[in-house]
């Protein structure tokens, strides 16, 4: 038996009409998750750049490379969890802020490394970037505060080694 | 100077340069352009169905039997989703089709415009790919591209959508096609990995009770030439799914027969006792699998597809394979023709005795499962019997989908590939009969028989009239059990013999007034002593469609039968015994 296991996949193709709703048509279609996508196009404007989270057990990530590989207009696929690599995610949140509380947040944003990028007489939006995790992390800290709004761009990720995900 | 031309010209012209000589379609608002275009050109024939779903069975057929890429052409709307049924059916057997839909024009996209439908989404699904052409000049490369992702790597229907302002005869464009295709994010793989081959040269040698398991692939990729040499050079039992019965001859004495839920007992008993499965060509489908975490327990299996996600998808493949079947195959041959190293002799001779013996325990022709036709009871499965006989086993067999299709698979048997065309992935009733229409356009000699049932049949019963139109001498044989017999089946088994909707209360409607009402000849059999007479004056016929409607026992299943949740050898051999 093998485990489910957050996996990071990064998708190169061609920045074509239709291509995205191929890719998330793939994972319903197929009964796979999608935890967070995110897409946009690479230095060269032919071909965007895909990353999206999911979790899953070695099976079904063998079929989920492979389809997404199946695809036409996909480039190549890479699992980059499988090795060493760099997961980013950026985060902004507004938080109901009055009193005390504007305090509180900055200095919970200063332990976050957050920066604040917003204020009004009552609220603080709130920049934070790092890996999921950590922004959960930092949406937990907030737990006493009334968040008002979290907008999440789903993670980011690249892989540690000179080896590209190009064409 | 360079020639001007249309955008519906343009299509026709691309059409003609990419080798297409025949269209099956229906017309209406959003391809009139397109119509009329094919009015003023010569190359291209077009057939006009009754329904789309036709149009697409007709070129799915056209394309197993010729190998080549089939062509629909529809109208937006209804027509585009009309056709979805049969791009379904093509994509699960891996068909090449291009369908070319009209789309209404391009401004009025999005706007809930009159017989609009969103045909690259409704069709995402079940197409290798789609285009949209938004542009005459863009034309001929989706063309040329469309037809190069149909026929290559795994094949499959694509999708060309064009609105109708795209193909307008007053726009004239210069007309350009590509010389070369390329594209850079496909790249079908050419051979397979040498290092792999030689791993599954490795267990070939080692295997004491090996079995050949062929699919549908080796139909598609043109191997059976190789996988026939294959079987001969190591001698082992063969066995096929239901997409690949003819690629080894139905006769030939390794053929052990079909695998799977209504496979021999044979096929099956020797697939859960191997220790060696050599698919070539299959995936490893549902129906023949039976329950997956039972599969072939001491099975070492070695997996050659052309697609990898076939592979290890429902089973696991120890020795996965990924390349064209013909190009494998041929060097596994060479491998062993290079050689005197053979699998242990006398391990096999065993294994094919014991082989032997289950086909003399339970073969369908060995051991019948059924009791011999006599009178007013007509088998079935006799009638798929004397079919083989009466047409020499040289007809090409399309068949729809229940009780009728399983007889057929089972016991007509099959010695060349592309003789036999159902559908046997999406399972869709109605592909008979459109189906052997396009066998026919694509043969116009051979002998085309449908294999169907009284149920199947009346899903696509009207292109009884395409096949007047165009002369189509199409002999059809209405297995005709008087009911949705292999839903009856199931209810018989699974759910005590309750009925629910499976029976038409002598709603049929007489087939022989309605074959004579389309100008064709109709004839009703009702006795086993006048079958083969009947039979034989039917296909004497040559020239003419003959619609024979047969009356046979409403109460035959079809056997072996595997039980659900089991393994490989759990079987029901008939009504009363199981393994
Ligand atoms: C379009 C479609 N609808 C429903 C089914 C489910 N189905 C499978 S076999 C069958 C009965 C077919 O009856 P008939 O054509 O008379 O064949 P028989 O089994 O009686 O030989 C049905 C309803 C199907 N395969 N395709
Ligand atoms: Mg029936």
């Amino acid at each position: 038996m093998t485990i489910e296991q957050k996996r990071i996949i990064s998708v190169l193709m061609e920045n074509a009409p239709g291509g995205l709703s191929r890719v998330v048509g793939l994972f319903s279609q197929r009964g796979y998750n999608i935890d967070s996508l995110n897409v946009a196009p690479t230095n060269d404007t032919s071909l965007s750049r895909l990353t999206l989270t999911t979790r899953c057990d070695d099976l079904v990530i063998e079929q989920v490379t492979k389809q997404l590989n199946k695809l036409i207009d996909v480039v190549k696929v890479q699992d980059i969890t499988e090795g060493s690599h760099i997961e980013r995610e950026l985060m902004m949140i507004k938080v109901r802020t009055r009193g005390d509380e504007r305090s509180e947040v900055k200095r919970c944003a200063d332990i976050f490394r957050g920066q604040i990028i917003d204020v009004g007489p009552n609220y603080y939006t709130v920049l934070v970037e790092g890996d999921a995790a950590k922004l959960d992390a930092f949406i937990e800290a907030l737990a006493e505060m009334r968040v008002l709004e979290v907008v999440r761009s789903g993670v980011c990720g690249i892989a540690r080694s000179d080896k590209a995900l190009t064409l | 100077m360079a020639e001007m031309l249309s955008g519906g010209d343009i299509l026709l012209k691309a059409l003609k340069d990419t080798g297409v000589e025949m269209i099956f379609g229906y017309p209406g608002g959003s391809a009139l352009h397109i119509y009329d275009a094919i009015f003023r050109q010569k190359d291209i024939k077009h057939i006009l169905v009754r329904h789309e779903q036709g149009a697409t069975h007709a070129a799915d057929a056209y394309s197993r039997v010729t190998g080549e890429v089939g062509t629909v052409l529809v109208t937006s709307g209804p027509g585009a989703t009309n056709a979805v049924t049969g791009i379904a059916t093509a994509y699960m057997d891996s068909i090449p089709m291009v369908v070319i839909s009209g789309q209404v024009m391009s401004h009025l996209i999005g706007a809930d415009a009159f017989q609009e439908t969103d045909m690259i989404g409704v069709s995402r699904p079940v197409v290798k790919h789609s285009f949209m052409a938004k542009s005459p000049e863009e034309i001929p490369e989706i063309i040329a591209k469309a037809y190069y992702l149909a026929r290559t790597g795994r094949p499959g229907p694509v999708v060309v959508d064009i609105p109708k302002d795209v193909t307008a005869p007053h726009i004239k464009v210069v007309y350009k096609y590509p010389e070369k295709i390329e594209m850079r994010s496909y790249q079908p793989v050419k051979r397979g990995h040498a290092g792999q081959i030689k791993k599954a040269i490795k267990a070939i040698l080692q295997a004491k009770r090996p079995v050949l398991y062929v699919g549908g692939g080796a139909v598609l990729g043109n191997a059976s030439e190789q996988v026939r040499e294959l079987a001969e050079i190591l001698n082992f039992p063969v066995t096929n799914t239901l997409m690949g019965l003819g690629v080894i001859p139905g006769e030939d004495p390794r053929n052990m027969g079909m695998l799977g839920m209504h496979g021999t007992y044979e096929a099956n008993m020797a697939m859960h006792h191997a220790d060696l499965i050599l698919c070539l060509g299959a995936r490893f489908d549902d129906r023949t699998t039976n329950a997956t975490a039972k599969y072939c327990p001491d099975a070492t299996i070695v997996h050659v597809d052309i697609d990898p996600t076939s592979i290890s998808k429902n089973v696991n493949a120890h020795i996965p394979i990924v390349g064209p079947l013909d190009s494998v195959a041929r060097e596994m041959v060479n491998v062993f023709k290079a050689t005197e190293k053979r699998p242990d002799t006398d391990a096999l001779e065993q294994w094919w005795e014991q082989c032997h013996n289950w086909r003399a325990q339970h073969g369908l022709f060995t051991h019948p499962n059924h009791e011999p036709s006599k009178g007013s009871m007509i088998k079935p499965q006799d009638v798929i019997k004397m079919l083989y006989k009466v047409t020499n086993g040289d007809a090409i067999i399309t068949s729809d989908v229940g009780q009728h299709q399983m007889f057929a698979a089972q016991y007509y048997h099959f010695n060349r590939p592309r003789q036999w065309l159902n559908s046997g992935g999406l399972g869709t009733m109605g592909y008979g009969l459109p189906a052997a229409m396009g066998a026919q356009f694509a043969d116009r000699d051979a002998t085309v028989a449908c294999v169907t049932g009284e149920g199947s049949i009346q899903m696509c019963i009207q292109e009884l009239s395409t096949c007047t139109q165009y002369h189509l001498p199409l002999k059809i044989i209405n297995v005709n059990n008087q009911a949705l017999g292999m839903v009856k089946q199931w209810q018989d088994m699974q759910y005590e013999g309750r009925y629910s909707e499976s029976l038409y209360e002598e709603s049929l409607p007489d087939f022989v007034k309605l074959a004579e009402a389309y100008g064709h000849v109709g004839m009703k059999i009702t006795k086993w002593e006048e079958l083969e007479e009947k039979m034989r004056e039917a296909f004497a016929m040559t020239d003419r469609l003959v619609f024979m409607d047969i009356q046979v026992d409403p109460m035959e299943h079809v056997y072996p039968m595997q039980i659900a949740m089991g393994s490989m050898r759990d079987m029901w051999v008939n009504k009363t015994e199981r393994t």
